[in-house]
């Protein structure tokens, strides 16, 4: 199994090569970078490249490690007890399969995807160690283990928001998604608008890095906005001269709220065309 | 194989473990990777860095493993030819080889480069045949000759082979350099302390079912939701000196207002004494009195102050020190208070920390902090958290 891209998303050829050494080695791919660059997109495609099914499994500050492979479910045990329902007396039908077993126990290879771990306790990728190591678990109730039939190919993302332990930072492979430049950026939104104009392309561009390039923003637009943004044009039917004017910096973009989030941002955007203005004039 | 290599990652204070070595050997052995240095390049880091704050140092690591001879000059004539041989081989694209043909073959250019080395004594610069820097000579570094091979070159003059290690493009996430806004809130997550407090509106499954078992009927339990419980008292330093640092001190303003649900602020001016305040422009009608804050604000407040301690040590130390007004008690006094009240007590300073050691004051604002003052680098910041979070 080899991944080069799709159709849908673009690959520098550092990721490809990472994404291919995780899959051959049967390790996890441990997936960074600022938000909005595809991290979680990386697992779908690679999954739809690869033609495998994909499981997800999203990771909330709440959520433990034992969830992911299975729980006992015992508010219905209890339920059924009271009622006299036959099926109490095994506990196999109280066992709830979490994303980990599913992967472990499907007949053919999977995607599982574990995303953004860094959300959950510290104490979360330590508990997954052997499970992701070994690919294997035991279930205590049942006094069964569980075993992978085929290796699943596992993504796991972070936002950085906590320090991953070192004993499972070695397990992994690890890529940083670095912000494309402007050339993997168009590449990125001709996948996504293949009929947009090369001309309104250009100018968007332009602006967007400009953007990009103002000092001070709280929230750097990211490929995801650029994406939304250019959607909104389309739609807005907004045209390329609008984008355009000769001297770029003093006008306003339209429809700047798909790329600026925060008002104090926008703020200072205005004053920074402002003040560009002012000085023009 | 390659132990130079991992041996010279460690040098580099990269944290690198065997079994990570050990994966990257597995997976060239498994072929994952063509004979090509920039595939070896990102297959090794992927497997052997695993925080792009490390990045950097890869970067540099790797350009110095490959390119070795730079680091000590006049190496050029004593290199072992077979060494160098499998070195140049590993670094040439097709390309490069075709190139190569143009003069005569491999053979010729490694016999032309045995002879050259052998005829040259010293270190040579400039000129057309000897080999050195700076000249069209096919041998040395920083020359245009295309079928040039370079010893002991950090980039290649011609843009068309620049190898990404040389780059360097991770520089800006080292660890040691400024923050962002992004960087800095990230770096307050780790103070996140979940704790359950407050209305019982979730349901506790395991309580309530051993106490069903114990009463024999339904009894349900209820908890409250875990949530993030630090407190954080934030005192910053305004004005003045400060002046150079407030975008800075802005940004870490507004990521800690976002990461804390309980933080509370207040500003000062250079040293904390008797009074404290809210808003800056009405600094001297509303004032906070400094004793008001030890008293209402608990000893599980976590206490930042952020400042540049870069004032004369009078100010500090002696009673009427303040700038401001007649202080009847010194700053000192009052940090030492503070440190009295809450054992969980830091101090961010934004001047860089290669500059403490000259400044009076800021070494004896380190020492009343018992040493607890950190640069706003991410790295500083990261220590800071951790002493908090302990």
């Amino acid at each position: 199994m080899r991944f080069n891209g799709s159709d849908e998303y673009v690959s520098t050829d550092d990721l490809t090569l990472a994404v291919n050494a995780a899959i051959q080695l049967q390790r996890p791919l441990l997936v960074k970078g600022e938000p909005g660059t595809g991290k979680t997109m990386l697992a779908v495609q690679v999954a739809k490249a690869l033609g495998v099914p994909l499981l997800e499994w999203h990771i909330k500050s709440t959520t433990k490690a034992q969830q992911g492979l299975y729980e006992y479910d015992a508010v219905s045990r209890l339920r059924d007890s009271q009622l006299g329902d036959p099926r109490v007396h095994d506990i196999h039908n109280y066992i709830v399969k979490g994303m980990l077993w599913q992967a472990f126990s499907a007949d053919s290879p999977v995607v599982l995807l574990i995303d953004e771990v860094d959300k959950a306790d510290i104490e979360f990728p330590n508990d997954l160690l052997r499970e992701l190591d070994r690919m294997e678990f035991y279930v205590y109730e049942t006094r069964e283990l569980v075993k992978a039939k085929h290796r699943p190919i596992v993504f796991i993302t972070s936002n950085n928001e906590k320090e991953l332990p070192d004993a499972f930072l070695r397990r992994c492979f690890f890529h940083y998604i670095r912000f494309p430049d402007k050339e993997t950026m168009e590449k990125i939104v001709g996948v996504h608008f293949p009929e947009l104009k090369k001309t309104l392309l250009r100018e968007a561009m332009d602006v967007f890095f400009e953007v990009r390039e103002v000092p001070g923003l709280k929230k750097k637009p990211s490929t995801s906005e650029l994406l939304d943004w250019l959607k909104l044009l389309l739609a807005e039917d907004i045209p390329t001269d609008a984008l355009r004017s000769k001297d770029r910096k003093t006008i306003i973009p339209p429809l700047h709220g798909a790329l600026l989030k925060n008002e104090q941002d926008v703020h200072l955007f205005e004053r920074l065309v402002f003040m560009t203005r002012a000085k023009g004039a | 194989m390659l132990i130079d290599f991992f041996l010279k990652l460690k040098s580099h204070k990269l944290p690198v473990s065997i079994k990570e070595y050990l994966t990257l050997l597995e997976a060239m052995g498994k072929g994952v990777i063509g004979p090509s240095v920039d595939d070896f390049y990102y297959l090794s880091r992927a497997a052997l860095v695993k925080d792009e704050a490390n990045f950097d140092k890869f970067d540099r690591a790797f350009a110095e493993f490959w390119q070795g001879v730079e680091t000590i000059p006049g190496i050029e004539a004593q290199i072992p030819l077979e060494w160098l041989l499998k070195q140049v081989e590993l670094t040439l694209t097709e390309e490069e080889k075709k190139q190569i043909e143009a003069l005569g073959g491999w053979e010729k250019l490694m016999e032309t480069l045995k002879q050259r080395l052998e005829e040259q004594k010293g270190r040579h610069q400039g000129g057309s045949k000897w080999i050195g820097t700076g000249g069209t000579s096919p041998f040395g570094a920083y020359g245009y000759n295309p079928e040039g091979i370079r010893i002991g070159q950090d980039r290649s003059r011609n843009r068309s082979a620049v190898k990404v290690w040389d780059q360097r493009e991770y520089r800006n996430l080292d660890d040691s350099v400024e923050l962002g806004t992004r960087n800095i809130k990230v770096a307050l997550r780790r103070l996140r302390r979940f704790a359950r407090e407050g209305a019982p509106d979730e349901f506790d499954l395991e309580n309530t079912i051993s106490s069903t078992a114990r009463k024999a009927y339904l009894d349900i339990h209820m908890r409250p939701e875990r949530r993030n419980t630090v407190k954080v008292l934030m005192l910053m330093d305004i004005g003045g000196t400060m002046d150079d640092h407030i975008k800075l001190a802005e940004e870490l303003f507004s990521a800690a207002k976002t990461e804390f649900k309980h933080l509370e602020f207040y500003y000062f001016h250079n040293c904390l004494y008797d009074f404290v305040w809210k808003d800056n422009r009405r600094r001297h009608s509303e004032r906070t009195r400094t004793w008001d804050l030890l008293h209402k604000y608990g000893h599980d407040y976590k206490v930042v102050f952020v400042g540049d301690a870069t004032m004369s040590p009078y100010e500090i130390l002696q009673p009427g020190g303040s700038i401001e007004y007649f202080n009847e008690e010194p700053g000192a006094v009052w940090i030492k208070r503070f440190m009295d009240v809450y054992p969980k007590c830091i101090w961010l300073n934004p001047e860089p920390e290669e500059i403490w050691g000259y400044r009076q004051s800021i070494q004896v604002l380190k020492e009343l902090m018992n040493g607890r003052m950190y640069p706003t680098t991410l790295s500083g910041l990261e220590r800071a958290m951790k002493v908090l979070a302990k």
